[in-house]
C-alpha cells in the first residue's frame, strides 16, 4: 500500500497537518508504525497507541487507533494497565528519548523487567525538541544544547543494552534513513510476545542540528546512512574493526536481540488467577 | 444474609472494592495503607481481577488509569508521600474523565512525617493537590463499616460522573479493627457501571454531552469505538482545542457535571442536632471521639450536636450554611493545624463564631479533651 493509501486508512481525518518542523524524523517513524501495523494485518480496533509528552508523542493524536497522549514519561505505566485490562489489544507505545529515558526511565526498566507485551517505539532525536533543544540522556557527550552551552559532560545511555539488561526480550534499532529496516523491526516487535523496544534514530535539524552544526536535514540523514550498520555486517566485523566502528560513532541496526524463553507478564498473571482460584 | 467479621478499615475498603466490582489495582507499598494492596493482591485474582505492584506511586495510579481505559473498574491506595507523587496523574484522570478511585490513608506529614500516626493534613491537598482548576469528589469514612460502604459508593460515583474519587482516611480508620456486617452475596450490592456508548462507532463523539447530561459515554479501548485521551484541553471530539472559549467550555463542564449534582453527591450525618444550640463539625478519624464528647456535654445539660461531613469535597455548603443559621457557634475539630476550618469560615461567613480545635500531636483527641474544647468555645 502506498503512503497515500496508508494515510487515508490509518490517519485520522482532519488531524493533519502535524506540528513537526520541516526535516523532522517523526513523520518517518510514525509512517513506519502504520506500515508495520499494516504489514501485520491488524485492524485499527485491535491496536492501541499510547504516548507520553513531547514532539514525538503527538503521533498518537494523528493515528486512528485507540490512542492516548498521556503525561511526560508516563506512557508505559498507562499502557501496562491497559494491556492488563485487555491483553488482546496490541499496545504500541510512542516515546521520545527524553520522555523514555529521563523522566520515564524508571518505568522503562520495570516494563522491560516484567516482559509485558508492549511494543515501545523510541523516537530518538538526541534532544528535547518541544522545549527547544535541551540535552537528554541520549544526547551524545560533547554536544551543544541550550542547557549545555559549553558542551554536554554527561555520557549518553546505550538504550538497547539498558533495556536488554533490564529484561526486554526484543531489542531492535533502525534509523529514519533505513525505512524498510524500521518497518520490518517494528512489525517484528509487534509480533513478538513480550516487551519489545525499537530505537528509531532520528534527526532534529532545528533544535539539535543547528546548535551542533550538523548541517541540513538531508545531511543529518546522510549521517544516519553512514553510521547505521546492518547487523549482519556488524556481526561479521572482527573485534578490532568493531572497536574502530564504535569509535567512529557507528552502531548496529536491525533486530539485535530476541528471546522467547521468558514468560510474558499478562500470561504469567493468568497463572496467578488460576492459583488464586484453587487451580494449579 | 450477612456475616459478622472483625476487620481493619483497610480490609473493609478491600471488601468494598470487590463488592463494587473493582477488577484492577495498581499501587506501591506505603504505610499506613499497605494492607489494602496486600489484601487486594489476594482477593482480586480470586474474582478474575488483576493486581499489579508498580515500580512507584506514579505508575500505580497510571496503571489504574490505563486499566480503566480498558474498561475495568480500577483503583489505587497510598498515603501522604505517595499521594504527593500521584498528583499529576490525578489531574490527567480529571481532565480526561477516567473513572478511578484513590484511597489516601493519611499519616503525619510533611515528607516522611510520622508514618504510623494519624493526621488529616491532606484535606486541602485532596481538593487542590493537582495543578490547574479541577474538581474531584472526596469521601471520608469514620468507621470500619463505613469504609466498606463508602468504598462502594466511591467506585459508583467515579463511574457515574467519570471523575477520580478519593477516599480520605487516616491511620486510625485504616488500622482500627471493628465489628462489621458484610453481605454474604456481593451481587446484592447496588453498583453503578459507567455509561458506554450505544451509537454506531463512527457516530461516537468521545466527549459529546447534552444539556441534561454532562457526563459523556465512555467506550472501552478495543471495543470498536476508537477515541483519544489527552491531558491537553480538548473539545467534545477529545482532540486538543486551546481557544479561549474552548478552554472555558471544557472547564465549565468538568465543574458543572459535579456541582449540578450536589444533592446526589454530598452526604453528611447529623447527630443530636435537632435541638442543638452548639455544633461540633468533624470528619473521618477525628470524628470518632465526637459522639461521646457530645453525649458527655448533653449529660451536663449543654445542648450540643454533631455535624459530620461524609462527602468532604464538594464541601457541604448548603448544609453548613443552614447549620450556621441555627446554632450559636461551631467548633471544627480536625487532626491538623487548621485546614477544613478555613472552608467552614468561608461558608459560615460570620453568621456564628467558628472555633478551631486542631490537633497535630500524632494522636486523636479523647472525648474528655474534646469536651473541654467544646466548653471553652461555648464560654462555659
Amino acid at each position: 500500500m502506498g503512503m497515500e493509501q496508508l494515510v487515508e486508512k490509518y490517519f485520522r481525518p482532519g488531524r493533519l497537518p502535524h506540528i513537526w518542523c520541516p526535516g523532522c524524523g517523526n513523520g518517518v517513524i510514525t509512517g513506519a508504525i502504520v506500515k508495520a501495523v499494516d504489514k501485520q494485518g491488524l485492524s485499527k480496533d485491535e491496536v492501541a497507541l499510547i504516548s507520553g509528552i513531547g514532539c514525538s508523542s503527538r503521533s498518537s493524536g494523528y493515528l486512528d487507533f485507540n490512542t492516548a497522549n498521556t503525561l511526560h514519561g508516563r506512557a508505559l505505566p498507562i499502557a501496562s494497565g491497559l494491556k492488563m485490562a485487555n491483553p488482546a489489544l496490541k499496545v504500541i507505545v510512542a516515546s521520545g528519548d527524553g520522555d523514555c529515558t529521563a523522566i520515564g526511565g524508571n518505568h522503562l526498566i520495570h516494563a522491560a523487567r516484567r516482559n509485558i507485551d508492549l511494543t515501545l517505539v523510541v523516537y530518538n532525536n538526541s534532544i528535547y525538541g518541544m522545549t527547544g533543544g535541551q540535552y537528554s540522556p541520549m544526547t551524545p557527550k560533547g554536544s551543544k544544547a541550550t542547557t549545555a552551552p559549553y558542551l554536554t559532560i554527561e555520557p549518553s545511555f546505550n538504550l538497547l543494552e539498558l533495556a536488554k539488561a533490564a529484561g526486554a526480550t526484543f531489542c531492535a534499532r533502525a534509523t529514519t534513513f533505513h525505512v524498510p529496516v524500521m518497518v520490518d523491526v517494528i512489525a517484528k516487535g509487534i509480533a513478538h510476545k513480550g516487551f519489545s523496544i525499537i530505537e528509531c534514530v532520528s534527526a532534529c535539524p532545528i533544535n539539535f542540528g543547528r546548535q551542533n552544526k550538523a548541517g541540513t536535514a538531508a545531511k543529518m540523514m546522510e549521517w544516519q546512512r553512514d553510521h547505521g550498520v546492518m547487523k549482519a555486517a556488524w556481526d561479521k566485523m572482527d573485534d578490532e574493526k568493531r572497536a574502530e566502528a564504535i569509535a567512529a560513532g557507528k552502531f548496529p541496526i536491525g533486530v539485535l536481540f530476541e528471546t522467547n524463553e521468558v514468560q510474558e507478564y499478562t500470561e504469567a498473571y493468568d497463572e496467578v488467577i488460576r492459583r488464586a482460584q484453587g487451580g494449579k | 444474609m450477612s456475616k459478622v467479621l472483625l476487620l481493619q478499615g483497610n480490609q473493609a475498603v478491600v471488601e468494598g472494592a470487590i463488592a463494587a466490582g473493582v477488577k484492577f489495582y495498581g499501587g506501591y507499598p506505603i504505610t499506613p495503607s499497605t494492607e489494602i494492596a496486600e489484601q487486594l493482591a489476594a482477593r482480586l485474582p480470586q474474582v478474575g481481577g488483576k493486581f499489579m505492584q508498580t515500580e512507584d506511586e506514579i505508575a500505580g495510579l497510571g496503571a489504574a488509569i490505563g486499566a480503566s481505559m480498558g474498561g475495568k473498574k480500577s483503583m489505587t491506595a497510598t498515603s501522604g508521600p505517595g499521594f504527593s507523587l500521584k498528583q499529576e496523574m490525578l489531574g490527567l484522570a480529571c481532565t480526561s474523565e477516567i473513572p478511578v478511585v484513590i484511597v489516601d490513608v493519611q499519616r503525619v506529614g510533611p515528607a516522611t512525617g510520622q508514618p504510623t500516626s494519624p493526621s488529616q493534613g491532606e484535606v486541602m491537598m485532596t481538593r487542590w493537590g493537582t495543578h490547574g482548576d479541577h474538581w474531584v469528589i472526596v469521601v471520608s469514612p469514620s468507621s470500619v463499616p463505613e469504609c466498606f460502604w463508602l468504598t462502594i459508593r466511591a467506585v459508583n460515583l467515579a463511574e457515574k460522573y467519570r471523575v477520580p474519587v478519593i477516599i480520605l482516611m487516616d491511620e486510625v480508620i485504616g488500622h482500627m479493627r471493628e465489628k462489621i456486617e458484610l453481605p454474604d452475596d456481593y451481587s446484592t450490592v447496588e453498583v453503578i457501571d459507567r455509561v458506554r456508548p450505544t451509537c454506531k462507532p463512527e457516530e461516537y463523539l468521545a466527549y459529546g454531552t447534552t444539556e441534561d447530561n454532562l457526563v459523556p459515554a465512555m467506550a472501552d479501548y478495543g471495543s470498536g469505538y476508537r477515541w483519544h485521551v489527552t491531558g491537553l484541553i480538548h473539545d467534545e471530539t477529545g482532540f486538543p482545542k486551546g481557544t479561549p472559549a474552548g478552554t472555558v467550555n471544557a472547564l465549565n463542564r468538568l465543574h458543572d457535571k459535579i456541582y449540578n449534582n450536589l444533592e446526589d453527591i454530598v452526604t453528611f450525618e447529623n447527630y443530636k442536632m435537632e435541638d442543638a444550640e452548639f455544633a461540633v463539625l468533624s470528619f473521618g478519624g477525628a470524628a470518632r471521639s465526637v459522639y461521646e464528647a457530645v453525649d458527655m456535654a448533653r449529660a451536663e445539660g449543654l445542648k450540643v450536636g454533631f455535624f459530620r461531613p461524609i462527602t468532604i469535597w464538594p464541601f457541604p455548603e448548603n448544609a453548613v450554611k443552614e447549620l450556621a443559621g441555627k446554632v450559636k457557634g461551631i467548633l471544627v475539630h480536625e487532626l491538623n493545624y487548621g485546614q477544613y476550618v478555613l472552608e467552614v469560615e468561608r461558608v459560615v461567613a460570620g453568621k456564628c463564631p467558628v472555633t478551631l480545635y486542631g490537633k497535630y500531636d500524632n494522636e486523636s483527641a479523647t472525648p474528655q479533651e474534646l469536651l473541654a474544647e467544646i466548653k471553652k468555645a461555648m464560654g462555659r
